[in-house]
C-alpha cells in the first residue's frame, strides 16, 4: 500500500493511493494529487544520507572511487519538502544540483542488525530528491549541511510504500528529468554500498529508530537545475516525485 | 502499515571548529590537502535522537579506543522559529540555554562527517533546562572535574562565531525551529574520560550536569 500526508481543505490528513493513481481521502472519495497540499508522507526521525553511493556518480563528481566506508552525513527536518514543492535555488550559486534517491524507512528500533536480517527492520520505501548546491562544498564535515541541509531542498514522497510491495528494492530504476528531458537512469543495483550493508554499517554503530530513514546516495546524471525548472524523480514502484524551482523569493517560505 | 511514530525530536545540532585557539593549532594544516583553505561558513553537524541522554546518564563507549573526548559546551535552546535572523536579533531566538556534554570518541580528521565519532548511543548527554533571556553567555565560564577532580575549565569569550553571530551565520541557510539546540562548539584541549570516570560539567548560571562513562557491551 502506498501512505501520503497531505493538506486538503485546511485539515492535514493520511491519504493512500486510489485504484487509479489518484488521492484517496480517509472517507474514501477520491481527489487529483494537483488537487492537494502535498507534505513528507510521515514525520522522519534521524535522517542520514549517503555521498557517493553508485561508483558512476562518484566518477562524475571527480573522486577516483568510491569510499570503501559508506559516507554518511545527516539532516535536520528543515530540509525537507513535499511532492509538487517548490526548492529555492539562492541567485548567487552557479550550479545547482538534483539527486534522485531511493529513501529507506525503519520500522524497528534495532542494534547491530545482521545483513541477513536487515530487511526484516525495513518498514518501507520513499522517493527522495536530495539538492546539493556545489557552489558551498568545503572541505570540513564534508559535505557539510549548508551544501545539503538548506530549508526544503530535499523534496520526499509523494508516497510512502510498504516494503512488502517491493520484491526486490536492490534492482529498481530511478530516473529524473529536467523539463522533461530524461537526465539521470540508474538502478539500484549498482550501489556501491547495498541496502543490507548500510543498515548493517550504521546499526554497528547507533541504535536505528522507527521512522528513521536513509537516503541512499544518488546515480550519475546530476545537471543544473534553474529558477522555472520542473524536476521529476522517479523510483520504479515507488513514486514519482515533482518539484519546482524557485528562486530567492521563496525566502518568505523557506 | 506504519502508524503513529513518535512526533519528530528537536535537532541538536554542533558547530566544529568555532574556538580561537583550535583554528590556531590547525592554521598550518588548512592550507594543506585535502582542506586547502580555512573554513569559511559555520560547520555544522547533528546530534541525532540515538544521542539524546540525560543528567547522570552512564555513556556507554567501545574498548576501542576505550576513551572519549569530553566536548563540554553550552546548549542554547531555540524559542522561536529563526530563518534569516540578523545577529542584532539573533539572540530574541533563545529561549533557554542547557550544560551539554557532546562526547565524541577522539579525531583529528574533519574531512568527513564524524557519524561513527559522535553520534554512538548516549553520546550528548544534555542537562537541565534553563529557561532565561537574562544569561551573558559570552561571560560565561564552564568547568569539567573528573572523578571530583578539576581538570579542565574555559570561557565563552573566545568563540569565532560569538552566540548571536553563530545563529545570524547558520539561519544564512537554515531555518532553527522552537525546540531546536544549538551548540556553541567545543574548546581547545578537551579532556577525555575512560570507563568508570565520572564526568562532571559545571556553568555557573546554569548548574551541573554529571555522567560516567562505562565499558560498552556488546547487545
Amino acid at each position: 500500500m502506498k501512505h501520503g500526508r497531505v493538506v486538503y481543505q485546511g485539515q492535514t490528513v493520511a491519504v493512500t493511493e486510489s485504484a487509479d493513481g489518484n488521492v484517496q481521502l480517509p472517507d474514501g472519495s477520491i481527489v487529483a494529487e494537483a488537487a492537494v497540499q502535498w507534505l513528507p508522507p510521515m514525520d522522519f526521525g534521524t535522517i542520514f544520507a549517503l555521498g557517493l553511493n553508485y561508483a558512476d556518480h562518484a566518477k562524475e563528481i571527480a573522486f577516483n572511487k568510491a569510499p570503501e566506508e559508506p559516507l554518511v552525513f545527516l539532516k535536520g527536518p528543515n530540509a525537507l519538502n513535499g511532492h509538487r514543492c517548490r526548492t529555492r535555488r539562492p541567485s548567487d550559486v552557479t550550479y545547482m544540483h538534483f539527486e534522485c534517491e531511493l529513501g529507506v524507512v525503519i520500522g524497528k528500533t534495532c542494534r547491530n542488525v545482521k545483513k541477513e536480517d536487515a530487511y526484516s527492520v525495513v518498514a518501507g520505501y520513499v522517493t527522495a530528491n536530495d539538492y546539493a548546491i556545489r557552489d558551498y562544498l568545503e572541505n570540513y564535515y564534508r559535505p557539510n549541511l549548508r551544501v545539503k541541509n538548506r530549508d526544503g531542498a530535499t523534496p520526499v514522497g509523494p508516497w510512502l510504500v510498504d516494503a512488502a510491495d517491493i520484491a526486490d528494492p536492490m534492482h529498481l530504476r530511478l530516473r529524473s528529468w529536467v523539463n522533461g528531458e530524461l537526465k539521470q537512469d540508474g538502478n539500484t543495483a549498482d550501489m556501491v554500498h547495498s541496502i543490507p550493508s548500510l543498515i548493517a554499517h550504521l546499526s554497528s554503530m547507533m541504535t536505528l529508530n522507527p521512522g528513521d530513514l536513509i537516503l541512499t546516495g544518488t546515480p550519475d546524471g546530476v545537471a543544473d537545475s534553474r529558477v522555472g525548472d520542473e524536476i521529476v524523480t522517479e523510483i520504479e514502484g515507488v513514486g514519482r516525485l515533482v518539484n519546482f524551482i524557485g528562486g530567492d523569493e521563496l525566502l518568505s517560505v523557506h | 502499515m506504519i502508524t503513529s511514530f513518535p512526533a519528530a525530536c528537536a535537532t541538536v545540532y554542533g558547530v566544529l571548529l568555532n574556538d580561537r585557539a583550535t583554528l590556531q593549532r590547525l592554521a598550518p594544516q588548512f592550507d594543506s590537502a585535502p582542506y586547502k583553505a580555512a573554513p569559511r561558513a559555520p560547520v555544522l553537524y547533528i546530534k541525532p535522537r540515538n544521542t539524546f541522554a540525560g543528567n547522570h546518564a552512564a555513556v556507554a563507549i567501545p574498548a576501542d579506543p576505550g576513551e572519549v573526548r569530553i566536548d563540554a559546551t553550552i546548549g542554547l535552546v531555540i524559542g522561536s522559529t529563526a530563518t534569516r535572523v540578523p545577529a542584532s536579533k539573533a539572540m530574541e531566538h533563545v529561549a533557554a540555554y542547557a550544560v551539554v556534554s557532546d562526547v565524541t570518541l577522539p579525531h583529528e580528521n574533519y574531512y568527513r562527517p564524524a557519524i561513527r565519532q559522535r553520534d554512538r548511543d548516549g553520546f550528548c548527554p544534555m542537562g537541565e533546562v534553563v529557561a532565561t533571556r537574562d544569561f551573558d553567555v559570552s561571560q560565561a565560564a564552564l568547568h569539567i572535574a573528573i572523578n571530583g577532580q578539576p581538570v579542565y575549565e574555559r570561557r565563552f569569550d573566545q568563540l569565532v562565531r560569538p552566540a548571536a553571530q553563530l545563529i545570524a551565520d547558520v539561519t544564512e541557510f537554515m531555518t532553527l525551529s522552537a525546540g531546536d539546540v544549538l551548540l556553541l562548539g567545543s574548546g581547545e584541549g578537551s579532556p577525555v574520560a575512560r570507563p568508570g570516570d565520572t564526568v562532571r560539567i559545571t556553568v555557573p548560571g546554569l548548574g551541573e550536569l554529571c555522567h560516567t562513562v562505562i565499558l560498552e557491551v556488546q547487545p
